[in-house]
């Protein structure tokens, strides 16, 4: 970054902080970058990228206050606008695009209302160049599509619509605030495709905040790394995805499942800071397996590092010299030959008479995992209720050991076949310990007293790696992660034979995630089958053993994951893997 | 105001025809039950009618023959069926008080009554608008905490408390300005009478305003920290055109079910606030019938605000159910 001067966006010193504590949860953020290019913002929850993007607009949440720094756009620094003239930068110097459009865009008001308020010019003049606009993000261009709530569009839509309001007054920034983390594959393809050609061909500078280092890979020709609300590593697209220089960044990469090739994924030990704790030293050190002594005491500066990134490290030159090769994983189990504890044969199902599902076959071996892939609208969410009894219209034959079971179930097979909630924020009673919802299904299926459930609560827990003294917390002082472990171990005390887990790691950071599926991993090692229900085939490769493609409720293909995923016959199946982004695989320097 | 708890059911896929269908036949169900019930309880109260009409000195012969008249002697779903026929072709009966035709005696109380509802109503949606959005834009401000308190406190009070208050206030020694009773003469129009329309119709409004503008202040309040009033800041848009754009009609939408909730609780609240002011609609009516003992009347009046209640439930229902399907 040598020719600084000429940089389209330069940012220096970018500091939010919160009223009342004084704590920072941003800190001291600075980059730069030229027309036309495109800068990925990383971090995991918590990491305070979400409040740099809003901050890079001269806008602080409610309760937080930028107090320091220089955002300049095009010549101007918005932080040092006064309220009139921020807000007429807005849109027109830099513009947003939030991450949930469904939530972001009003509903009450048109497409064409929002499309051309805040233009400066009537809506007659305005309304042409919209309808441009809107082709140009690959919509219908005509009155009727303009004439739309926000509600009556499929999230793909909106997202593109919240992208040409973004640019619809000319901006030369565009802060982009993870736009398609709640979109499927191929969409969110097709949006990050779109995204590179508009800052291309109108010479328009972005930033790209994601969590996802495969979509920043893609995405972006520079990347910084955030972690408890500062820098640590800055450079180019490769050099900081396949020569990483900081422990942290090289941590995440290896808590990233990959699509291609079955790895084991390493999760970060420990959890991420919250804005309201003060610190000292490197930030990321208490979880860092290079610190020193010297760590905890020292704050890294941003510095250049030996492997062509700035690195904020102390002992860059020491993680640098020790390889970042990715550890295969050893997957010698066996699979298939194992008999067959639960099948589903010839299933429909419907829902408000509409058939969703159609004529669904497959079988689970003992002590396998079975991975259900498909996007949203497959059917996969209502095939996974089928299979725990919980949706109502169905026909089919479902066999549990061996013996037929229907929608209705005794104890016996309802405490077998266990099921795992997607968000654990909203399985787990909030106003009961996590001792008590685990010794509730003891207490019923078992009929153990409080106190002869305890030992086996805590056994639980163990296994799901949670400190037994954690029993007597409530759901709202555990982290997501760990609240996804208590809810396996609420399925574990039933002592079950067959785990449902829907969507269980897409709430979670990656690093999280990476722990949660060692987790999963270790019980199919300890006997246990598993129906893995998901949209993210990386996490397909990294567990499951055979996998069912699931398109518009019909199964398009099944057999061995390695085969599915490596060779796909189908073309859904086919598109699907082409959709998929990979991280850059490190070369093993 | 404890009925407006009442929880609203809508469809979760939005407003249906069919489902309209099934609401109303549930409504004309939930009426008849109303006038089952209504009937039943008229004809456990204590005394004889024909006793009561003819007076103590009256022989046992003549009361019998009253009570044949009447239809008294026959059973009771009979005389059931005889007076929902009755209603049902407009035939209520006559006043057993002084023999003027039920319809005669309620149709102008009616008018009163109404009159009063909708002039109440018409000040209450305004004004709880106004109330509630200057209060969440001045969210913890000194007028935003004693609106919440006073709310609070009207909300609490019953709605006599108030009216008597206002009496209190307005038409005694202490200011003595505007009338405490409201008789209007038989054959006026209740409007002649500005002046003694004034406290009726303050004591509903505030009712209302007190009620509706909180609940518009909160969802004011949900609707300025929505994340699409944060896009709208971050797309430049001005401070006015956010608020009265953006963040009002999604707030109105979201407070409209309670609106007719409210009109509904007003409607019947006419009741109470016309005995305290002596004012002559279905109120006092229903009051003076119990009193005399004037089964017909009574039952006449307490179907037609049973009627009323239903139809602005049921619009509250529809409201909501729209707001969904929007």
């Amino acid at each position: 970054m040598i020719e600084e001067v000429t940089q389209e966006v330069q940012v220096s010193g970018v500091t939010v902080t919160i009223d009342g504590t004084g704590h920072d949860i941003v800190q001291d953020i600075g980059f730069a970058l030229g027309r036309g290019e495109v800068m990925g913002v990383v971090g995991e929850s918590g990491s305070g990228k979400s409040t740099l993007a809003l901050a890079l607009l001269g806008f602080a949440r409610p309760g937080a206050t930028i107090t320091g720094g220089r955002v300049v756009v095009d010549g101007v620094d918005l932080l040092a606008l006064p309220e009139g003239r921020l807000r007429r930068a807005r849109g027109r110097k830099v513009a947003y695009v939030p991450q949930d459009p469904a939530t972001a865009l009003n509903p009450s008001l048109s497409l064409a209302t929002q499309l051309t308020e805040g233009l400066g010019v009537p809506r007659r003049e305005a309304l042409p160049r919209v309808k441009q606009l809107l082709v140009d993000v690959g919509l219908p261009g005509d009155d009727a599509f303009l004439k739309r709530r926000p509600r009556q569009l499929s999230g793909g839509q909106q997202q593109r619509v919240a992208i040409a309001m973004a640019i619809a007054a000319g901006p030369r920034l565009i802060v982009l605030d993870e736009p398609t983390t709640g979109l499927d594959v191929s969409t969110q393809a097709r949006v990050l495709e779109m995204v590179r050609s508009l800052c291309r061909s109108r010479d328009m500078a972005a930033i790209y905040v994601s969590h996802d280092l495969a979509v920043v890979a893609d995405v972006a020709d520079y990347v910084t790394v955030m972690y408890g609300g500062e820098v640590v590593e800055s450079g180019s697209d490769r050099d900081v995805l396949v020569r990483s220089g900081h422990p942290y960044t090289r941590a995440l990469l290896a808590a990233v499942p990959s699509a291609t090739h079955r790895h084991q994924l390493v999760p970060i030990r420990g959890r991420a800071p919250g804005a309201d704790e003060a610190r000292q030293g490197c930030v990321f050190a208490p979880r860092c397996d290079h610190a020193v002594d010297a760590c905890s005491v020292t704050r890294p500066l941003l510095t250049p590092g030996p492997s062509g990134t700035s690195v904020r490290c102390l002992r860059m030159d020491e993680v640098a010299r020790t390889s970042r090769a990715v550890s295969r994983a050893p997957s010698a189990r066996v699979v298939g030959g194992g008999e067959e504890v639960f099948s589903v044969a010839g299933l429909n199902a419907g829902y408000g008479g509409r058939q969703v599902l159609f004529d669904v076959s497959f079988s689970l071996p003992r002590g396998e995992c079975l991975a259900l892939v498909g996007e949203s609208g497959s059917g996969k969410t209502t095939l996974s209720r089928c299979l725990v009894g919980l949706h109502e219209e169905q026909e089919g034959v479902l066999t549990f050991s061996g013996a037929a079971i229907g929608r209705t179930r005794g104890k016996e097979v309802q405490r077998q076949v266990q099921y795992i909630f997607q968000n654990p924020y909203g399985s787990l009673n909030p106003r009961r310990t996590v001792g008590r919802s685990l010794a509730v299904p003891l207490q019923h299926y078992f009929g153990l007293t409080a106190r002869q459930a305890e030992s086996r609560v805590h056994e639980a827990l163990e296994r799901v790696e949670i400190p037994a003294r954690l029993a007597s917390r409530h759901p709202a002082d555990l982290s997501g992660g760990q609240r996804q472990r208590v809810a396996i171990a609420r399925a574990l005390v039933c002592d079950p034979a067959v785990l449902v887990c829907d969507e269980v790691t897409s709430a979670l950071d990656v690093s999280v995630q990476a722990s949660v599926v060692e987790l999963l991993r270790s019980l199919l090692s300890d006997g246990l089958s598993m129906v893995f229900v998901t949209h993210n085939l990386a996490v397909v490769r990294s567990i499951a053993d055979t996998t069912v493609v699931l398109n518009q409720g019909r199964v398009v293909e099944s057999g061995v994951t390695d085969s599915v995923l490596g060779n796909p016959t189908h073309p859904y199946t086919q598109s699907l893997m082409a959709a998929t982004l990979e991280v850059p695989e490190a070369t093993g320097r | 105001m404890s009925s407006l708890m009442t929880r609203v059911s809508v469809p979760r896929g939005g407003l249906s025809f069919s489902w309209l269908v099934r609401r109303l036949l549930l409504g004309v169900f939930v009426l008849l039950l109303v006038s089952v019930l209504l009937f039943l309880v008229t004809q456990a109260l204590p005394g004889d009618v024909a006793r009561i009409i003819l007076g103590k000195d009256a022989t046992a012969e003549q009361v019998a023959d009253l009570r044949q008249q009447l239809g008294l002697d026959r059973s009771l779903v009979v005389q059931y069926w005889h007076w929902l026929t009755g209603v049902l072709t407009g035939e209520m009966g006559s006043s057993l008080q002084n023999g003027e035709p039920v319809v005669d005696i309620i149709g102008p109380r009616m008018l009163d009554s109404f009159a009063l509802g909708l002039i109440s109503l018409v000040l209450i949606l305004p004004i709880a608008v106004v109330v509630g959005v200057f209060s969440a834009h001045q969210r913890d401000s000194a007028w935003d905490k004693a609106f919440v308190a006073v709310s609070s406190l009207f909300t609490a009070l019953p709605a006599f408390v108030v009216g008597m208050l206002l009496i209190a206030l307005f038409a005694t020694s202490v200011l003595g300005v505007l009338p405490g009773v409201s008789n209007i003469p038989p054959g006026d129009m209740p409007w002649w009478h500005p002046a003694e329309l004034v406290l009726p119709v303050t004591t509903l409004t505030l009712m209302g305003v007190m009620y509706l503008g909180r609940l518009v202040r909160a969802s004011f309040i949900d609707a300025m920290n929505s994340e699409y009033v944060q896009m709208a800041t971050l797309k430049g848009l001005s401070g006015r055109r956010i608020l009265f754009r953006h963040a009002l009609p999604n707030a109105v939408a979201a407070s409209l079910p309670a609106a007719s909730l409210v009109a509904a609780v007003t409607i019947t609240g006419v009741v109470v606030v016309e005995y305290v002011y002596s004012y002559p609609g279905l109120g006092t009516a229903v009051v003076s019938a119990v009193n005399s003992h004037d089964l017909p009347v009574l039952q006449a009046c307490i179907l037609v605000l049973a009627t009323a209640y239903y139809v602005f439930n049921l619009l509250a229902d529809i409201l909501s159910a729209m707001g969904r399907s929007r």
